[in-house]
């Protein structure tokens, strides 16, 4: 187990710099989301015009693997169709279950750095947290979605 | 009390975790079980498996023997007046939840109070929000002090005529405070009320004497103590017990059964409705011979050396934040800390790179976490099997953590 494959250096830079955090001015699909095993915590904020991301912001507490994953996350989805966000979404998941490796053709760009993360099962959680909220922000009612 | 021979009898700590020996600094959440626990599970499975309580059989008879002999050995553990006050449960939360609902919830009306410390575990904090959902009781909270210790004015304040209960853990299992249990029962008895203790933290730890400590009920698990998972103990007062209704309805715990009604058995098998937790209680049976046979006083004493140890150690690194009791202050067995702002995610997943195990979280105690003004912080808790060597490789991680972070930032 080498602590280098977790945390990269892009991701402890989205830690300490943490993009599109703050607060939407206008009405916007709100989510907020805990991790009740740890207490971190996110509120995600989405601004949905005619399918498409608009745009997003996020405020939350919690370890560097949480809070940069949602770092990344916001701008993975910024300007994309809820369909790509999702589908972004589903890639990252199959990610973080170690179903896809960093080497495959679909580039999730600064995402990919939290590969490291499917080899500590433990801070799995922590990644999905952001994603979690973000697929209840698109599919409210949805009752299976992740709580 | 040789450290270095018990550790012997843990084969789970002679193993390397990342390329590191095992350091276990997480016994506040689960205890190591020692080799003569897990040999009396095995050979209970292998020779004297039956149910108890019924069937004249062999093995039946055996069975029923060394479950009952288990709850024996548990009653003199605690030096309950007698084996019919100790109750086997699933564990401190089952414990507590019974009492909740068999003695609480049938009683409790509107206006009457019910007094915690906002420090309580999960455990002993929703049954009892749940009771006053239900009942309409109100819950009053002793306030902490910054080390998390209360004030016996406070108490005296706030248990009036109106309290009805008082439950409060004895060893706070984040701040590591250790409550005055006796001088709660006398401010309890005063207005008639019940003083109900959560043990887990402290029975495993400590000499436990619930005649000397004149509580009403007192909920602890086997597991934290050397004992198998899924086995805790419900103790009540004889009179208490006699009036409290069963929580679980069904086989083993009825006296006669008509179609329409039944009638139950005396305490405490009224309260283990069902095949019983057999093999469990007999393995916390073992767990009780073998504490014991260390004793109590010098684990006690123990924890205590090294939890001392582990604060003078703490205060050493930079940036560090120590929770509860100061340096030299009576505590329990565990140590609560924050590494500057790295979060004790990060800090635990850094330490178990090096072989260390701690616990990081809200420790089921959200209420103290915003109490505290953290969302989570980390803990290591110490057992018999701890050394002051464990401390230090905790100490060398701790450095480390904050060399990585400060290295990965910057």
């Amino acid at each position: 187990m080498q602590l280098d494959d977790l945390y990269r250096q892009v991701i402890m830079d989205h830690y300490q710099h943490p993009r599109n955090q703050g607060v939407l001015a206008v009405d916007a699909l709100q989510v907020d989301l805990r991790n009740p095993s740890c207490g971190d915590e996110i509120t995600l904020q989405l601004l949905v015009e005619d399918g498409i991301v608009k745009d997003v912001r996020f405020r939350g507490a919690g370890c560097s693997i949480s809070m940069a994953s949602a770092s990344m996350m916001t701008e993975a989805v910024k300007g994309k169709s809820v369909a790509a966000a999702m589908q972004i979404a589903g890639e990252f998941h199959a990610m973080l279950r170690g179903e896809s490796t960093e080497d495959e053709e679909n580039d999730l760009g600064d995402l990919e750095s939290l590969h490291g993360v499917s080899k500590f099962p433990a801070r799995i959680k922590c990644a999905a947290l952001a994603w979690d909220a973000l697929e209840k922000a698109v599919r409210p009612r949805s009752a299976d979605s992740p709580n | 009390m040789n450290v270095e021979t018990l550790r012997k009898d843990f084969p789970i700590l002679q193993q390397t975790i990342n390329g590191h020996p095992l350091v276990y600094l997480d016994s506040a959440a689960t205890s190591q079980k020692p080799i003569q626990v897990l040999e009396v599970l095995e050979r209970y499975y292998r020779e004297d498996n039956a149910n108890v309580h019924r069937g004249v059989h062999t093995l039946g008879s055996r069975a029923t023997e060394a479950y009952e002999l288990a709850r024996e050995k548990v009653a003199r553990f605690i030096h309950a007046p007698s084996p019919e006050q100790v109750i086997f449960t699933r564990g401190t939360t089952e414990s507590l939840n019974m009492i909740a609902y068999g003695y609480a919830r049938p009683r409790f009306k509107p206006g009457d109070e019910i007094v915690l410390t906002p420090s309580e575990h999960h455990s002993n904090l929703i049954p009892w929000q749940q009771v006053a959902k239900v009942t309409g009781a109100t819950l009053k909270y002793i306030p902490l002090q910054p080390d998390g210790s209360i004030r016996l004015e406070d108490a005296e304040q706030l248990i009036t005529s109106a309290t009805k209960l008082v439950a409060v853990a004895q060893v706070s299992n984040v701040m590591a405070t250790i409550h005055p249990i006796k001088e709660l029962a006398r401010l309890a008895h005063r207005v008639g009320a019940v003083l109900v203790v959560d043990g887990a933290q402290s029975v495993p730890h400590m000499p436990t004497d619930v005649q000397d400590l004149d509580c009403d009920f007192l909920a602890f698990s086997g597991h934290k103590m050397c004992g198998p998972t899924g086995i805790g103990v419900l103790y009540g007062k004889a009179s208490l017990l006699a009036a409290m209704e069963p929580v679980y309805f069904g086989g083993e715990m009825i006296e006669v059964v008509e179609l329409y009604d039944a009638t139950w058995k005396e305490s405490p098998w009224k309260f283990e409705g069902g095949t019983p937790i057999i093999a469990g209680a007999i393995g916390l049976g073992a767990a009780v011979d073998y504490l014991e046979s260390i004793g109590l006083e010098e684990i006690r004493k123990h924890d205590e050396q090294l939890a001392q140890y582990t604060v003078s150690r703490l205060l050493e690194v930079e940036e560090l934040t120590v929770y509860g009791p100061g340096l030299g202050v009576e505590r329990g067995g565990l140590v609560t800390f924050n590494l500057g702002d790295i979060h004790p995610h990060d800090v635990s997943t850094v330490l178990d790179a090096e072989g260390v195990a701690i616990r990081a979280g809200h420790h089921c105690a959200q209420p103290l976490m915003k109490w505290l003004g953290v969302g989570s912080t980390a803990r290591a808790s110490f057992y018999l099997y701890n050394t002051e060597a464990d401390v230090d490789v905790l100490i060398h991680a701790l450095q480390s953590a904050k060399e990585f972070f400060q290295h990965a930032i910057r």
